[in-house]
């Protein structure tokens, strides 16, 4: 299986390193040319406006879309889910607007309330996952056709799925807990593999 | 919920890189090194060749400029405090910057000790010229590495000679024995927990970027094929004659920069460079890489 990881800024190498410990071939993209033949695509944390610019520069944008569209699944982490949230608050920045949900850049505030919880995603079975907060966003509202994974104690929403299109706020990267990326790899194999009825 | 964790100060490192991080001066400036798409800025007085040129003593930034770049832009704001200042640091952390430069391009306030930067719940980044400098500043609690190279020259020798020495510190200590890393570890004036850290992984335990000299978008593809993580632009782009040209296109270069086609591209209508300085002019006094304990 080929996984493809959008390597323009942030922390690609991280996920690139992850998938591999899964046991599949993860490839970085920074070119349209790049897309072909993936199974999955993953958007890494990184500097959304930063992202969104270079995406933007080097086409990356439509082609993106247009494979989502057609079924491809996609996962983005903190920045990644930023850029495909159909609204976004919080930022002067467009967005590949290709999940239904609505997303706040920076919800926490800045870096010193960043931080770590336990969380609960049934998704991933009983055990609770290490969540790492960093500048993070949240979603405040989903739409049609969107289950929410996980919510903190608190109630805000941070990770979400919808089809095989998947959003989280922290970074499964950086722990060695490989559940969410076995969770992202399992939508490749299994029934929500099918074409996105956006 | 646990805040100011080593795990959420290093994270923060890791999503900068790949990028360029931009000195700026004004809030004008910081939107625009924002809109040319870089991921982080260190927001200052003055730029380090200005800080060269008027000379005396290079302090802390003001309060109000730092906030208000911060209120300018929706990316990382960093702020430097002079090495061993740690009251400068702790009203940085209090005006809430997202990243605290220890920094030799300050006049440093302690000729002994740095900062004990564990003491933090701002993650801090630290300069440095070789391996067991990098592993002291480590050791104190800096969260991402920066080589010093020469701030303020425009000219990208330094930082080549400081990313080289600390890659081959780093290849020398993989391939050492065990049996060799205690006496390394004195002869580097590191931790022994580190070197032996480096020595199994084979690379620095906090993210390392570029500083120091970057003028060009070759200048950081250069850093980058040498190892960098990312890089800083100090006086590069604001004193260059047309910074948002110059700002994307190192932003360019740095993402693809194993692309000499993009690179090419990128260099383009720039216009031209900062004026650069050659080492040989700088008296010895005047350095300011030599600064750090």
């Amino acid at each position: 299986m080929r996984i493809g990881v959008i390597a323009l800024q942030g922390d690609f190498a991280e996920h690139i390193a992850v998938l591999s410990r899964c046991g599949v071939d993860a490839l970085p993209v920074r070119l349209p040319s790049q897309l072909d033949e993936l199974n999955g695509i993953v958007i890494p944390g990184g500097e959304s406006t930063t992202l969104n610019r270079l995406m933007a520069e080097y086409s990356l944008i439509e082609p993106l879309r247009e494979l989502v569209y057609q079924g491809l699944p996609v996962w983005g982490t903190c920045a990644g889910m930023v850029l495909l949230a159909k609204k976004v608050t919080n930022s002067a920045n467009g967005s590949l607007g290709i999940m239904n949900i609505e997303v706040e850049r920076n919800a926490f505030g800045r870096q010193a309330d960043s931080f770590e919880s336990e969380l609960s995603i049934p998704a991933l079975g009983d055990r609770s996952f290490p969540g790492v907060f960093v500048r993070a966003p949240i979603i405040r509202a989903v739409g049609a056709g969107v289950e929410i994974l996980c919510r903190l104690r608190g109630g805000a929403i941070v990770a979400a799925r919808q089809e095989n299109r998947l959003v989280c706020s922290f970074h499964p990267e950086l722990t060695d807990d490989l559940r969410f990326h076995n969770y992202f790899l399992s939508l490749d194999r299994g029934d929500a593999f099918t074409k996105g009825s956006y | 919920m646990e805040k100011g964790t080593w795990k959420v100060k290093t994270g923060l490192a890791q999503m900068l890189k790949g990028g360029v991080i931009m000195d700026v001066v004004t809030p004008e400036q910081a939107k625009i090194a924002e809109e040319a798409g870089a991921c982080a800025v260190m927001a200052l007085e003055r730029v380090p060749a200005d800080i060269r040129a008027a000379g005396g003593v290079a302090r802390m930034a003001e309060p109000t400029i730092i906030a208000a770049i911060m209120e300018a832009v929706s990316i990382p704001v960093m702020a430097k405090c002079r090495i061993g200042h740690f009251a400068e640091a702790q009203v940085l952390e209090a005006l809430n910057v997202d990243f605290i430069d220890e920094s030799e391009v300050l006049t440093p306030a302690d000729e002994s000790h740095h900062i004990w930067k564990h003491g933090f719940k701002v993650p801090f980044v630290c300069g440095c010229r070789d391996l067991g400098e990098a592993l002291r500043r480590i050791a104190e609690g800096a969260a991402m590495m920066r080589t010093k190279g020469e701030p303020g020259t425009g000219n990208i020798v330094e930082a080549v000679r400081h990313m080289r020495a600390v890659r081959d510190g780093v290849r020398r200590l993989q391939g050492l024995p065990e049996e060799e890393l205690v006496a390394e570890a004195k002869a580097l004036g590191a931790p022994l927990e580190l070197v032996m850290e480096v020595h199994k992984t084979g690379e620095l335990p906090v993210v390392n970027f570029a500083a120091g000299g970057i003028a060009t978008p070759a200048d950081a593809a250069l850093m980058m094929q040498l190892g960098a993580e990312g890089v800083f632009v100090g006086s590069g782009i604001f004193k260059s004659s047309n910074p948002v040209a110059r700002a994307q296109a190192i932003v360019k270069a740095t993402t693809h920069y194993q692309d000499p086609a993009i690179v090419a591209e990128a260099s383009k209508d720039l216009g031209t460079a900062m004026a650069g300085l050659d080492m040989k002019t700088i008296p010895q006094q005047e350095l300011l890489a030599g600064r750090g304990w």
